[in-house]
């Protein structure tokens, strides 16, 4: 299966973004986390990892800025060799929201995090102002800039971290299962969060669990299994693999096992969001209709 | 009525540093055998309310409580924490929270001992705690090095260790894969066929509308809804209404009576919901 870019453009052409070559990560402990992994990423791609739990998802993504370097392998970030480079610039490049909030650092409060990332960036203070404004609207932040994200909960905190990554705006944004924790709000505003990051041309890669976010995005899907990549295809082809999806313990949105068992949809479909299917009956009631015109007026 | 196994009455709860009370006036009860399901937006008050039950709330985290909570006939407020960790098993929110041990089995090994299982038994009881969560051959392990979600698995076999006859499960499944959130709420259904009872906290109600009997809408700290899951999931306006949502079939046929102007019934699962779509598309 081949990397196809989101807009469709021939990939073999281009040069790849980031790239995964024939990588492996063995813990101190001597296990084994990440085997054999190769991997290109293209400008402007929205990425998903799926894979149950501990195959290797959060180790292989904790390579892109460096926190971690391969024990077998390279990996390349905008033509930089991770393992040359030091994390200061690698974090410049490439932003990350940890699965455990309680993993990421924070200043004392919501507002100075905020505006940590910019003072890095040499803006001015306006440009500043105005990028740490959108990300306190969009996160509603108002009432907590003054606390410190330490007296905050794991999903507020997960909130700020995804705020702050939004002030600042890297090249490539790595969102370690973002929807944990999250109510149907704040999962609605991770998926626009995506949706703008991809508008703006950044790089998003995206771990989860939540296959209703990977419904609504239908975005290029890796999946990992025992360390080890084992698909790498648009989501819906990936969940119409009954193979991998069992193997990896998969599990697509309620709505797509719904489409499935219906008798009269396309079969050669997998819808995975709810509208997809009301498009396709009001589709068919039009045309039917027309038949029927077509029929009576002949 | 037959004494429940969990009746809360008029509980009114204030954390102290709170200008308001972040539960008011709630009162709701669950029979012996059944599963209830508590949604609720982020801050509606959901952990405290289940914290509360344990008696975790107020009587290690501090505030001011009124009203009455029963767990077995028993009053949890003149009962400690101790005492009731022999009945009530409770998995907390943040896993991480919860471990503290060396290796995984003195991990499990941990809850245990402290309701006094003798150490013959223990070894069994691990062994079965860890197959129940797919964890096997993880006992040497330290916590700290295992995945996020393989950290939630084992906050799930502490617990299940201790054998409780109730139990109470703050978003367990958050960081778990499609395969392991199944086999939790299949762990609950399990305990279920023995006469035990089980409240859950979830924000994906897929799986409660599939499992559970009873579902609790909280919202701003008071109850919203409380019935069925088929009373309060077919209340689709109503939910939307507290920036909820129900099942994506529920949501589905929904939206098609409004666009189709079609008369199904609102279905709350898959298997149903194939019914009632087919049935009137023939
Ligand atoms: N220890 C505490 N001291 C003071 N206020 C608290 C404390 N714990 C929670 N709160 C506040 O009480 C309210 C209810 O919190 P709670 O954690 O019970 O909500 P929840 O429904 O479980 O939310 P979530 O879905 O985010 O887990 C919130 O406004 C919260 O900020
Ligand atoms: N710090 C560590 N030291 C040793 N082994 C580790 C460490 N962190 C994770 N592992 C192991 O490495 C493997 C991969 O873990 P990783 O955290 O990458 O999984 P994951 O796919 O992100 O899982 P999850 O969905 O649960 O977050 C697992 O077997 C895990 O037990
Ligand atoms: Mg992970
Ligand atoms: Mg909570």
């Amino acid at each position: 299966m081949k990397a196809q870019t989101n807009n469709g453009e021939g990939a073999e052409t281009m040069q790849p973004y980031m790239s995964v070559k024939n990588v492996s990560h063995v813990y101190p402990n001597g296990v084994t986390a990440v085997k054999d992994i190769d991997l290109d990423i293209y400008e402007g791609e929205v990425v998903a990892i799926l894979g149950s739990n501990g195959s290797g998802k959060t180790t292989l993504v904790k390579h892109f800025n460096g926190l971690l370097t391969p024990t077998k392998g390279e990996i390349t970030v905008g033509g930089l060799n991770t393992k040359k480079e030091k994390i200061s610039k690698l974090s410049s490049l490439v932003g990350y929201v940890f699965q455990n909030p309680n993993h990421q650092t924070f200043l004392p409060s919501v507002r100075k995090e905020l505006e940590y990332g910019c003072t890095n960036l040499k803006m001015s203070e306006s440009e500043m102002e105005e990028r740490v404004n959108k990300a306190i609207e969009l996160f509603e932040l108002e009432d907590k800039l003054e606390d410190n994200p330490f007296d905050l909960n794991s999903s507020q905190r997960k909130e700020v971290a995804m705020a702050s990554i939004m002030a600042v705006s890297p090249k490539v944004i790595v969102l370690d299962e973002p929807t944990t924790g999250q109510d149907h709000k704040g999962c609605k505003r991770v998926l626009d969060l995506v949706r703008m990051f991809k508008e703006h041309g950044h790089i998003v890669v995206l771990i989860t669990h939540d296959m209703h976010l990977i419904g609504e995005l239908n975005c290029r899907t890796i999946v990992m299994n025992q360390s080890r990549k084992i698909a790498d295809d648009q989501a819906d082809i990936v969940f119409s693999h009954k193979g991998i999806m069992k193997e990896a313990g998969l599990q697509p949105p309620q709505i797509t096992s719904f489409a499935n068992d219906l008798s009269n949809l396309d079969s050669s479909k997998t819808y995975l969001t709810v509208d997809s299917i009301l498009s396709w009956i009001k589709e068919n009631k039009e045309k039917k209709e027309e038949a029927v015109q077509i029929g009576s007026g002949s | 009525m037959a004494e429940q196994a969990i009746e809360v009455t008029n509980l009114t709860f204030e954390y102290p540093d709170t200008e308001e009370p972040v539960l008011k006036d709630i009162s709701f009860s669950i029979d012996y055998g059944e599963i209830l399901g508590i949604i609720g937006p982020t801050g509606a008050g959901k952990s405290t309310l289940a914290m509360c039950v344990n008696g975790l709330v107020p009587q290690v985290i501090n505030g001011e409580m009124e009203g009455d909570i029963k767990v077995k006939g028993m009053n949890v407020h003149e009962s400690n924490v101790a005492a009731m960790s022999e009945h009530v098993g409770f998995v907390f929110q943040e896993p991480e929270n919860q471990l503290s041990q060396m290796t995984i089995e003195e991990e499990i090994a941990f809850g245990m001992g402290n309701l006094g299982v003798p150490r013959e038994e223990m070894l069994g009881r691990i062994k079965d705690a860890l197959s129940q969560v797919s964890l096997e051959g993880f006992e040497e392990r330290s916590p700290l090095a295992l995945s996020g979600g393989q950290q939630q698995r084992l906050a799930i076999a502490a617990v299940l260790a201790m054998r409780p006859t109730i139990m109470i499960m703050d978003e367990p499944t958050s960081m778990l894969d499609p395969k392991g959130k199944n086999e939790v709420y299949d762990v609950l259904k399990n305990l279920k066929a023995y006469g035990m009872t089980g409240i859950i906290i979830d924000h994906e109600v897929e799986r409660i509308a599939a499992y559970c009997d009873k579902v609790l809408v909280l919202d701003g700290g008071e109850v919203q809804m409380f019935g069925t899951t088929e009373e309060v999931f077919t209340k689709i306006d109503r939910l939307h209404e507290l920036t909820l949502h129900a099942p994506q079939v529920t949501e589905f046929l929904s939206q098609y009576n409004q666009q189709f102007d079609g008369k199904l019934d609102l279905a709350t699962t898959v298997k149903k919901a194939v019914e009632v779509y087919e049935s009137a598309n023939k």
